[in-house]
């Protein structure tokens, strides 16, 4: 960790380090084109995909989302959305280190209900074991509790990705205390994972000291998407600044500013 | 002979292979993986793997998500 500008301030998942700390989610836009766009603005180095089945016989000249944000240049992350069970999120992994000629990292989420999209923690907690074993790097997506967040840790996730508030919900950081003690009790990276609104939520999930933010529809579900991705980017950057540079104590009475000595009044 | 292709019935000539049914649904050269019948089959796989009467394929690709 390094407070000077002069030096990147990187942070690494498995091995692999990064400068920006948006990841971005691309789901739910008009078109691929204001997906490549957004996310160009967003300067995210991580962007997850969703993994389903292939349109057979129609759409054959649709671009795929690997044209549009090809894996050379990002760090394709694909999840595990949908799978409500331990099987469909396994296989689910394994189709993309195929479908991605063996890269290995993934982001884990077996969830729990729809209406929700909380997960399901014992299926979480038995499908990264798995994965883990089966030689995977997974960024898991969990709920805000630090003792579920430390298990995943222990189980070998590469990265515990609590959420801020449910799946596509932009209600913020709900409980940012946990998210505090998920950040100080973790020896691997720690990302808010959903549930993020608006710039300011991303910053105050820096300021508490996360190492990163995944979001998707705060930024595509803004009326500007191109424009939001921007100000996301620069909430992280302000968040991660203001964490590292250590915020006053706060007080509950005023403190002038200005010398009470040289008054001539 | 009769297989499923992403849940649909599809009738393909017996014994073709995995490469023969990725040309016959005109999806050759794009990126994507296959289960069969639950089981991954790697592209390495594909000229080698015959299909059978009532395989349950899989082809997956990527889409937008989060």
């Amino acid at each position: 960790m390094s407070a000077d500008p002069r030096t990147p301030d990187q942070f690494t998942v498995a091995g692999r380090p990064f400068t920006s700390r948006l990841l971005v989610g691309t789901g739910k836009y008009k078109d691929t084109d204001e997906t490549a766009r957004a996310i160009e603005a967003s300067g995210a180095e991580i962007v997850t995909v969703a993994v389903r089945r292939t349109n057979i016989g129609q759409n054959a000249g649709e671009p795929n989302i690997l044209d549009v944000l090809p894996p050379s240049r990002y760090t394709i992350l694909p999840n595990t959305a949908g799978c409500y069970d331990v099987d469909s999120a396994v296989r689910t992994c394994r189709l993309a280190r195929e479908l991605l000629d063996g890269h290995n990292l993934v982001k884990l989420e077996v969830l729990g209900d729809e209406k929700t999209l909380f997960p399901d923690i014992v299926a979480t907690l038995e499908a990264a074991r798995i994965l883990v074993k089966d030689g995977f790097d997974v960024m898991v997506y969990t709920n805000d509790d630090p003792i579920v967040a430390k298990r995943l840790e222990d189980v070998g996730c590469a990265a515990v990705m609590p959420l801020a508030a449910p799946i596509g919900s932009g209600l913020g950081i709900r409980n940012p205390l946990n998210i505090l003690t998920i950040v100080e009790n973790a020896s691997v990276p720690i990302l808010v994972d959903a549930g993020v609104g608006t710039a300011s939520d991303a910053a105050v999930a820096m300021e508490l000291g996360c190492d990163g933010v995944l979001m998707n529809t705060a930024i595509a579900a803004a009326k500007d998407p191109v424009l939001m991705a921007s100000a996301m980017r620069k909430g992280i950057e302000a968040g991660r600044e203001a964490f590292l540079a250590g915020r006053m104590q706060a007080k509950r009475f005023a403190s002038a500013s200005s010398p009470i000595e040289g008054t001539f009044f | 002979m009769q297989i499923t292709v992403n849940g649909t019935p599809t009738t393909i000539p017996d014994d073709m292979s995995m490469t023969g049914l990725i040309e016959h649904l005109q999806l050759t050269g794009q990126r994507l993986a296959v289960e069969i019948n639950r089981e991954l089959v790697p592209r390495s796989r594909f000229d080698d793997h015959r299909l059978r009467a009532d395989d349950s394929v899989e082809i997956i690709h990527a889409v937008g998500g989060g």
